[in-house]
């Protein structure tokens, strides 16, 4: 075992004219759980299904649980739990029929005991209920949890989770939270895709992010946090004053919000200032305020938010890239 | 890593015979196949015979004969109908699979590309098998059930006993069976090209429809041996005293030929296609 669950190098995938994936060098540590961001479009899924040998690759390689992809799909992935694009299921089976056939599909799983691995995972999901309800009268949210329990139907070393809370109600998410945390927990790693950045913000030791194909960053959720700039928060009534003294320090100093943070006297109302700090100690901004008689009512100094720094990396843009 | 014993494609073969045969559009396409002999049993016994030389061959013996109900049947459903159920069947094998979506799930299950198809094949197979037997047996009910039965008098004009003859319509079933082996052969190909199945269906059942008009046609005779329909028709062989197996052997053959070309066609495509459904 290398200590990479994952590992890829310069793995792209063209379609025709567009790389949908150029040259990502993936490290996923082994234990991790590692949330795999990018605006839609920017080749997550592709991603994912190069690394589960559903695509071959355009040029570079793909190692996962330490064997070459895809020549190892045989011998890797009954070691790996996934969820691509979205569940899939035959609609006129049950949900608990659709499970067993999946299951006879792998080799590796014995057949004596599919019937108590395929109500296991399904009570996992807290689908026990619906068990031998025919997937056409399953709610959305139903099926992403089945899709969930097909991933979990024997132990994994990996879990590949595309946008796995797609749909699910708070308790759903809730619960998919706490089964990654969980299964993390006894040392499964957890690859998952998302769009939630609170969700991987709670769950995810790691994080990549893709723009337009490529991986712009990779790595811990602490140094990705704290590789960008740190902002102070002020809370005073006088915001002329304020701003004076952090211009002064060299402080990158934001237009002033519209709106009183606080209702109060409209002379004394609390307001918000935001600045950047950048070298500058946040002692010495608070010192320099109060020196210069500036009403301090509430001060931060705080890492930007995980959006934040995601829209730095992957820009303020609306519209899909490719 | 664990201990219990390994599941085998035995498990998967079975479990994808479950989805087969559990499936209402199956069941509909065996029924439908089983009210042809009803239909000539029930037309033949309100309105009698129809007068020798009219109809499908043998349709003049039935009020002899109940037994004959399975032949005609059978002759009846070659041409459209067994081609029209093997052609849903198989051409549904791979993009039914990937239009929803699960084909990507049994591949990361996973279930082996090469393994995958040849269990697919072999359930396509089955259908074959299951097909045939239903004209030939509900003929057999129905004849039974309508007209006299007794000792059969064969093409060569000796008779030979009601048993002897339920075993030869046996024969038939099972010739019938292995003259669509090719078919479905053609049809699992197909199957691999789209995520379409109504596209590969339809592709299949329009490509027997124009093998049977190639062959009716002199002007392409050097085409005929090679055509996959070009023995459909000579199950009559197995009719005669003594049985006339060499017809059973081309056409053995020539499916086996079939089956090599379009399963070697459907791996060299399936095993390195991009799963983007
Ligand atoms: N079958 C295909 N043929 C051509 N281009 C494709 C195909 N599938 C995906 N693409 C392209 O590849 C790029 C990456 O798509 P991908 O599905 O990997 O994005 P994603 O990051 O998963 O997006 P989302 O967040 O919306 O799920 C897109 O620009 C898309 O248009
Ligand atoms: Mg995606």
């Amino acid at each position: 075992m290398t200590g990479f669950a994952i590992e890829t190098a310069g793995l792209s995938k063209r379609f025709r004219a567009q790389m949908a994936v150029d040259g990502i060098d993936l490290a996923v540590p082994s234990g991790s759980v590692f949330g795999f961001l990018g605006p839609n479009g920017s080749g997550k899924t592709t991603t994912i299904r190069m690394l589960l040998g559903l695509v071959a690759a355009s040029s570079g390689s793909a190692r996962v649980l330490g064997t070459d992809m895809p020549r190892g799909v045989g011998s890797v992935l009954p070691r790996v739990g996934a969820l691509v694009e979205g569940p899939a299921f035959l609609p006129f089976l049950s949900g608990a029929a659709n499970l067993r056939r999946f299951d006879a599909a792998d080799r590796s799983a014995g057949g004596r005991s599919r019937p108590a691995r395929v109500a296991d995972a399904l009570d996992r999901v807290g689908l026990s209920h619906a068990a031998d309800k025919k997937v056409h009268a399953y709610s959305l949210g139903m099926k992403q949890r089945l899709g969930l329990a097909n991933a979990l139907l024997v132990p994994r070393d990996l879990l590949v989770l595309d946008e796995p809370t797609n749909g699910l109600d708070p308790q759903g998410t809730r619960e998919v939270r706490n089964l990654i945390r969980s299964l993390a927990g006894d040392g499964t790693t957890v690859f998952v895709s998302s769009h939630l950045l609170a969700e991987v913000e709670q769950i995810c030791t790691h994080v990549g992010v893709m723009r337009a194909g490529r991986l712009v960053t990779q790595g811990t959720l602490d140094d990705f946090r704290s590789t960008g700039a740190v902002s102070v928060r002020l809370q005073t009534p006088d915001v002329a004053d304020a701003r004076a003294v952090l211009a002064r320090l060299g402080l990158t100093v934001d237009a002033p919000a519209g709106t009183p943070a606080r209702a109060g006297g409209p002379a004394d109302a609390t307001r918000l200032v935001t600045a950047r700090l950048d070298a500058t100690p946040p002692e010495a901004v608070v010192a320099a305020l109060v020196a210069a008689g500036v009403r301090v009512r509430g001060f931060e100094a705080a890492h930007a938010s995980l959006e934040q720094r995601f829209v730095e990396l992957t820009g303020e843009g609306f519209d899909v890239v490719q | 890593m664990r201990a219990e014993r390994r599941g085998s494609t035995a498990a998967l073969f079975g479990s994808e015979l479950l989805t087969l045969f559990r499936r209402r559009r199956t069941v509909a396409l065996l029924a439908a196949l089983a009210l042809i002999p009803v239909l000539i049993g029930v037309a033949i016994r309100l309105a009698g015979d129809a007068g020798s030389g009219r109809g499908p061959a043998f349709l003049d013996q039935i009020t002899n004969n109940g037994l004959f109900v399975g032949v005609t049947a059978i002759i009846v459903a070659i041409p459209l109908f067994l081609p029209l159920t093997i052609g849903v069947v198989a051409g549904d094998t791979i993009a039914g699979e990937a239009s929803h979506g699960t084909l990507r799930y049994l591949l990361i299950a996973p279930a082996g590309r090469l393994r995958l198809l040849a269990v697919k094949y072999l359930s396509a197979g089955v259908f074959c098998l299951a097909a045939s037997l239903t004209v030939v047996v509900v003929g057999t009910l129905v004849g039974w059930a309508l007209f006299p039965i007794g000792p059969v008098t064969l093409l060569s004009g000796s008779t030979v006993s009601v048993g002897e003859g339920l075993l030869r319509l046996l024969g038939i079933a099972a010739y019938v069976c292995v003259s669509l082996l090719g078919l479905s052969a053609i049809g699992l190909f197909l199957s691999t090209l789209t995520t379409v199945p109504v596209g590969a269906m339809a592709a299949t059942a329009i490509l027997a429809v124009v093998a049977q008009i190639i062959g009716a046609l002199p002007q392409l005779d050097w085409l005929h041996p090679w055509l996959f329909s070009e023995h459909w028709l000579g199950f009559a062989d197995l009719l005669r005293d003594p049985v006339q197996w060499a017809s059973f052997a081309d056409n053995a053959l020539l499916q086996a030929g079939y089956i090599l070309v379009f399963g070697a066609l459907a791996c060299g495509r399936f095993l390195t296609k991009d799963i983007l459904s």
